[in-house]
């Protein structure tokens, strides 16, 4: 089965560096519902650093169990199926992180990121990085750290690149707030990120709310 | 003795004087609980382990009886040193619950106003009042505050009801296979099930007692009725198909399938050795148990107060207690911003998975309980 939480998107980015670009907006004490929470190293970092109070949702079974070693909220469900559990705002911030290129219904996931949460906070691996148009540009598709699966085998359906992102938020009503571009060492990009970033972390909201 | 069990084990009995106002409006005067206990409460008696007992179980939990070696407690395969409620940590107490017929004071006992057994005079009890029972067994036991309540089904709404009575007095709730109310459907299996027990003519209105007899027939129809809503449509189909227990049909109303031939095994074992009124109180107290009714249907205010933290297990295959009614405490606990992990386990035993031996399950409890006791 083809889930958000299935295999791991990016399981090569242990100690992920994208954690500490997330932690940067999560306000102390803040409520964070955690999509494809893994094995709940984001929400323990973020209570850890900054005290918020979080849930994460994960459909393996052994990523659930990860979760509850570590001392986290985990709910078993699969994100597919919708948010619907949870009420409008219940959260200050809803995370999916490194989870949108597996999702197969898009739309309806960031639209519901902005629903149940005051705020939506992205990560993803940006395919328009120039590692991965070179694959490509030399006929093949790309396997990189951000992207480390086979194209017979990648939990990953819908690749997209950072220019893609906003093109898809202007049009969905979803208010980008900030922006962080990193390169493949963790440091940021701020020339080109479209070619020079790999991995793209935003803040954003529902516009048609605010 | 098998590894990893607790051993040979005794009941013990605790005599209360102090005066009970049951939630029915009933009073009783004094009353007794069994309950057994394994492994040892710490210096500290922060390593405490209650564990309630569904429909028709019993304190008898882990262990075997020294002249019973073949009473294996109802949840052995969960709870013994060095299994995932490691006696060898922790204090665990399981209680026969008032209105029960394993020891504790039931409608078997003598009416000390009568001189006779209550019968159909013993009064209904209620989720409520077994958890008021239970908090006054810990105090007497010097736990003032359990590390864990723990519990299945009926057990776990029990579990869940100590969070609301007595939220001081438990750190962690376990409710595995629960519902935050019954169903119409579920009542509706009950209802029957009463039905086939007051309707036997050895029923006598509860006071079956004074006339030797036991309303065996309205027992054992419960109790089948009983069993095919524990089972899923699928492990029935496993276990019995359509097998027939001679091979060939014989045209007549003995028995012919094996699952007619499981189930009236079922019912004349349970009919032996459980009380017909404790079994009707039990599927009324289950009728009953609903938090949310006090606090204007909203299960999220009724845990307003509840402090614990919680793990909340479900079954795939369960239709008794769905995965959905889970769910729907899930959500109560979310909204109070109570921490808690919720499991679907995927398991095709239906509501019975609870019981199980299912290595995902019990890692899960393991792996909480751990962290509940760092």
């Amino acid at each position: 089965m083809m889930t958000a939480a299935g295999p791991a998107a990016s399981p090569k980015l242990a100690g992920r560096r994208d954690f500490e670009a997330i932690g940067r907006w999560i306000k102390p004490g803040a409520r964070v519902l955690d999509l494809g929470c893994g094995d709940g190293s984001l929400l323990r970092y973020l209570r850890e650093t900054r005290g918020a109070h979080g849930y994460g949702i994960e459909i393996d079974d052994a990523k659930v169990l990860a979760s509850v070693r570590n001392g986290v909220n985990v709910l078993q469900a699969d994100l597919e199926s919708g948010l619907s559990g949870f009420d409008t705002d219940s959260f200050d911030h809803v995370v999916l992180s490194l989870t949108l290129q597996a999702v197969r219904h898009t739309e309806r996931i960031v639209r519901e990121m902005v629903r149940v949460g005051r705020e939506g906070i992205v990560t993803f691996p940006n395919f328009g990085y120039w590692r991965h148009r070179m694959q490509i540009f030399m006929g093949r598709m790309p396997v990189s750290k951000e992207l480390p699966y086979q194209w017979y085998d990648t939990p990953n359906i819908h690749l997209f690149t950072i220019d893609d992102f906003e093109i898809f938020c202007a049009g969905h009503s979803v208010r980008i707030l900030e922006r962080v571009v990193l390169g493949e060492d963790g440091s940021e990009v701020r020339f080109a990120p479209n070619l020079l970033g790999a991995i793209a972390v935003y803040r954003f909201d529902n516009f048609a709310a605010a | 003795m098998p590894e990893g069990s607790v051993g040979t084990v005794a009941p013990q009995f605790m005599h209360f004087d102090q005066p009970i106002a049951l939630k029915s409006g009933a009073r009783l005067a004094a009353y007794d609980l069994a309950y057994e206990t394994y492994g040892e409460l710490n210096p500290a008696r922060d390593n405490a382990i209650l564990v309630c007992h569904a429909l028709n179980a019993s304190h008898h939990v882990a262990g075997v009886y020294a002249d019973e070696p073949k009473n294996i407690g109802w949840w052995d395969n969960l709870i013994g040193p060095g299994k995932p409620v490691d006696t060898d940590r922790f204090f665990v107490v399981g209680v026969n619950n008032l209105g029960g017929c394993h020891g504790s004071t039931g409608p078997a006992s003598v009416n000390p106003e009568t001189g006779r057994p209550y019968g159909g005079d013993f009064p209904l009890v209620t989720v409520e009042d077994w958890v008021e029972c239970q908090a006054r067994l810990a105090s007497r036991l010097g736990i003032e505050r359990f590390a864990a309540v723990m519990g299945g089904s009926l057990g776990a709404m029990q579990a869940l009801q100590w969070t609301i009575s007595q939220p001081r007095r438990v750190a962690n709730a376990l409710v595995i296979a629960a519902a935050p109310k019954l169903s119409a459907q579920n009542i509706a299996f009950n209802e029957v099930a009463r039905q086939a027990i007051t309707s036997d003519p050895d029923f006598h209105g509860g006071h079956f007692y004074q006339h030797g007899v036991v309303p065996r027939r309205g027992l054992r129809i419960a109790r089948m009725i009983g069993h095919i809503t524990y089972l899923s449509d699928d492990a029935m189909a496993e276990k019995f198909g359509r097998a027939l227990r001679e091979g060939v049909l014989k045209f007549n109303f003995d028995v012919e399938f094996q699952i007619e031939s499981y189930l009236r095994y079922q019912g004349d074992k349970f009919a032996d050795q459980f009380d017909a009124n404790t079994y009707l109180r039990i599927t009324k107290a289950l009728d009953y148990f609903d938090p949310a009714a006090d606090h204007g249907g909203s299960l999220r205010a009724s845990l307003a107060g509840a402090q614990a933290n919680y793990l909340v297990v479900s079954f795939t295959s369960d239709w008794r207690f769905s995965p959905a009614r889970s769910r729907e405490i899930v959500k109560a606990l979310v909204d109070n911003r109570l921490n808690v992990c919720y499991a679907e386990i995927e398991a095709p035993h239906g509501h019975d998975a609870f019981l199980m031996d299912d290595a995902r399950y019990h890692d899960l409890i393991r792996a909480y309980l751990e962290r509940a006791r760092a």
